[in-house]
């Protein structure tokens, strides 16, 4: 019983303790950037890798002194995939006087949609979220800042006729989806575009864990004699339908996956690149480690004497979480720029997001032009295939239908 | 609360049937009600407030579990899905309809409730783990049905954003009008159990629990008994389901998937089966813990690690020791935290002579 007791004093002490040494960060007069991680939870495969990219990227500005003088502090948060926890973590967002949200995962983005209105603080959804957000006039507060899934699928068609010799009249085209939410998303995209590009559709869901597809790829190469193959798949499955689709003897070049099945993880899973070969991904940030800012990261860690992180090596995810600070920052240096006093709040940092174009970090980031009514920036991918151990840029950054999205997103209620 | 009951008289058989039938636990509570509703929303930042109203809400789903559960004896897994029930049901009235809040929220309650007494069918027949398995293919029929049923999930993307709750043309938004909003609820949630177990049908319950044979040669229904806990437990679990709609603004059934039905599962085990304050200190400890030990892990984290690694280290130290906690609490007082309160209460009850 006293046993019992002592513990519960303890613990009751502890969190006096913790609650007393929590700084408030405006006390720094630091522009604070909150940051939603997973890396934990049901995507944690993106979070490891995606996260670190983040804060090496605001590592490296405030080792230069910062944005106009101020030091950017970036908050991480996990929330383990879990909406209520989302809340939670926006919430904490909030009273450390974060100016912009990065959001993570599709269902977190919607429901704090309505919230970052009310609140007017900037969320950023690269990738996920709700494709209809790329309207900033009825989503003013939410900015994809990179290619939704609807974009993504009409680069994904795009590709596809241009593999096919220019024209997909008469052929054929599966697409293979993980059969939730957000692998449903783009379906209305791709049957809008069939009508429109005179092509077979057939759709073949995975069902939820997704790591089992083996009848669906054997229709897809035996009965129905697939042309072209898109896949839309996340965690586990993308790397089981690469096998799988390989194991039918499906060749792998006539196959394209969206963002969240085209990374080095996903290739590794597969058997590597020696089994993936030919294998196509669309990115929305640059893919490989030929780029000057991560020359720049690395010679930052050089400097501090320590080796760069091992996360690099993945840099699908690295680069993609250097692309959202990249432009987060980008976006505070426009509103900081505005106002030089440094203090900056959600609605100086949502005109800033809306006057980023022509930067490019040297590749790494495709040519974005965000405007007070498009928050996705135009919609650009870029195409990479896996060919001799590594991942090859196949096409250059590229949008494609943009009528079609117009329509979609207009039609969105 | 810690007091005596000597010289305590009871005269009547209304002050022996009496919630508190001592004068100091109805001001202990009337003190909680005040501070709940006057002190606590009027002195702290909202931040605190939203860790409040997440475990608010888990509150009143926890004690809808805990009705089947800890005092009927039936074990479920499918109380996420009930939960998505509720969400979808009272989302769509809320957006087809334009229902108020306070039309739509019962009626997301009285579908789930529908929806869990045919899911509670298989009770009838099988117990125990078999009647694990049995709801666990409810829990999955409903996410399957709701995922692909456009009518139910209003579209592709199965989620529909519901408008905030207003009442008398007041619009509650921020965390410190949704606390109110929570809070109310969840007094009546707590009300209604407390009254509900010492009535004819939570007693029933209990003997169900107890022995359902000895139950039944008794003369209670089991038929209809066993039904109505799983239609009351999915009733809190709608209701539930539709406070997370107006609270996060939308209903979206990948929140409520299995790992939910666990999460709740896991606090009415660590709180106490079969009490209404374990339900709560269930609720409290699942929801908070994870935050404190973040709190803690920021705080110390950086005594022991790097920058980088910290990062990368709170969230799946906060998952370790999450586990470890709840391991400890269990070997410490196996019958939850509501046990070792009351076991803290009776030491000082007869304090200083405990023996």
């Amino acid at each position: 019983m006293r046993k019992c007791l002592a513990i519960l004093i303890g613990l009751a002490v502890a969190f006096g303790a913790t609650l007393g040494a929590i700084q408030p960060a405006w006390a720094t007069h630091d522009i604070v950037l909150g940051l939603q991680c997973d890396r934990t939870g049901a995507t944690q495969t993106v979070g490891v890798h995606l996260c670190p990219g983040y804060h090496d990227y605001i590592a490296l500005v405030n080792s230069k002194g910062g944005v106009e003088g101020h030091k950017i502090k970036a908050i991480e948060i996990d929330h383990e995939y879990k909406v209520p926890q989302g809340m939670e973590a926006y919430e904490r967002h909030k009273k450390e006087g974060a100016v912009l949200i990065s959001l993570y995962g599709t269902p977190h983005t919607q429901a704090l949609t309505a919230k970052l209105t009310e609140d007017r603080i900037p969320g950023t959804s690269p990738g996920f979220g709700t494709a209809a957000a790329a309207d900033g006039a009825k989503y003013p507060y939410v900015f994809p800042i990179a290619a939704t899934y609807w974009s993504q699928m009409t680069a994904a068609v795009k590709f596809a006729k241009d593999q096919l010799g220019g024209s997909l009249k008469g052929k054929k085209v599966a697409y293979l989806f993980f059969d939730n939410p957000a692998g449903r998303e783009p379906l209305p995209i791709i049957e809008d575009l069939a009508g429109i590009e005179g092509f077979t559709l057939q759709t073949f869901a995975v069902p939820p864990p997704g790591v089992e597809m083996g009848a669906q790829t054997l229709d897809i190469s035996q009965r129905f004699r697939a042309d072209f193959v898109i896949t839309h798949l996340f965690g586990r499955s993308p790397s089981v339908s690469i096998k799988e689709l390989k194991r039918v003897g499906y060749p792998l070049r006539k196959v394209v996956g969206l963002v969240w099945g085209a990374s080095e993880a996903d290739i590794e899973a597969a058997g590597g690149f020696g089994a993936a070969e030919g294998y196509n991904a669309i990115q929305f940030a640059g893919v490989g480690s030929d780029y000057p800012v991560l020359n720049e990261i690395r010679e930052m860690y050089k400097k501090q004497g320590k080796e760069p992180p091992k996360e690099m090596a993945s840099t699908v995810f690295y680069n993609r979480g250097v692309l959202i600070a990249a432009v987060h920052v980008e976006a505070v240096r426009n509103a900081l720029k505005a106002r030089p006093d440094g203090k900056i709040t959600g609605v100086d940092v949502k005109a800033g997001f809306e006057k980023i174009k022509g930067f490019t970090l040297g590749g790494l980031v495709p040519p974005l032009e965000i405007t007070a009514t498009d928050h996705e920036g135009g919609g650009w991918v870029q195409i990479f295939q896996a060919k001799g151990g590594k991942f090859v840029k196949a096409t250059e950054w590229f949008k494609a239908y943009p009528e079609v999205l117009a329509k979609h997103i207009k039609a969105a209620k | 609360m810690i007091h005596r009951e000597s010289g305590i008289l009871k005269t009547t058989y209304e002050a022996d049937m009496a919630l508190y039938p001592l004068p100091i636990a109805r001001w202990t509570v009337a003190a909680i009600a005040a501070f709940m509703f006057l002190v606590l929303p009027l002195s702290v930042h909202e931040y605190w407030l939203s860790i409040v109203n997440i475990v608010s809400i888990a509150t009143v789903g926890a004690l809808g579990l805990n009705i089947l559960v800890g005092y009927t004896g039936q074990i479920s897994i499918g109380h996420g899905a009930f939960m998505s029930v509720g969400a979808y049901t009272a989302a769509n009235f809320a957006v087809r309809l334009g229902f108020p809040f306070w039309l739509s929220l019962p009626l997301g309650g009285l579908m789930a409730a529908a929806v869990g007494a045919v899911v509670g069918i298989p009770s009838l027949r099988i117990k125990g783990l078999y009647l694990a398995i049995a709801t666990l293919a409810g829990q999955l029929i409903i996410e399957w049905t709701i995922n692909h049923v456009t009518f139910i999930s209003g579209g592709v993307q199965a989620s529909i954003e519901v408008p905030r709750p207003e009442l008398f043309g007041y619009k509650i938004a921020s965390q410190r009008q949704m606390y109110f909003f929570l809070l109310i609820f969840v007094v009546l949630a707590l009300v209604a159990t407390l009254n509900l177990v010492r009535s004819r049908i939570g007693r029933a319950f209990i003997a169900i629990r107890d022995h359902d044979i000895a139950a039944e040669i008794i003369g209670i229904n089991i038929f209809r008994y066993k039904l109505l806990a799983f239609a009351i437990s999915s009733f809190y679990a709608g209701v539930t389901g539709v406070l997370y709609t107006y609270y996060l603004g939308i209903a979206n059934y990948e929140q409520y998937q299995i790992t939910t039905s666990i999460d709740y599962l896991a606090m009415i085990i660590i709180g106490g089966l079969g009490s209404v304050l374990g339900s709560v200190f269930g609720a409290i400890f699942v929801t908070l813990l994870p935050i404190l030990i973040r709190f803690a892990m920021e705080a110390f984290g950086g005594l022991l690690f790097s920058e980088a690694a910290v990062r990368n280290i709170i969230p799946n130290l906060r998952l370790i020791l999450f586990g470890m906690l709840i391991i400890f609490f269990l070997v410490v007082e196996p019958e939850g935290l509501n046990r070792l309160w009351r076991n803290i209460r009776s030491y000082f009850r007869v304090w200083p002579f405990a023996y």
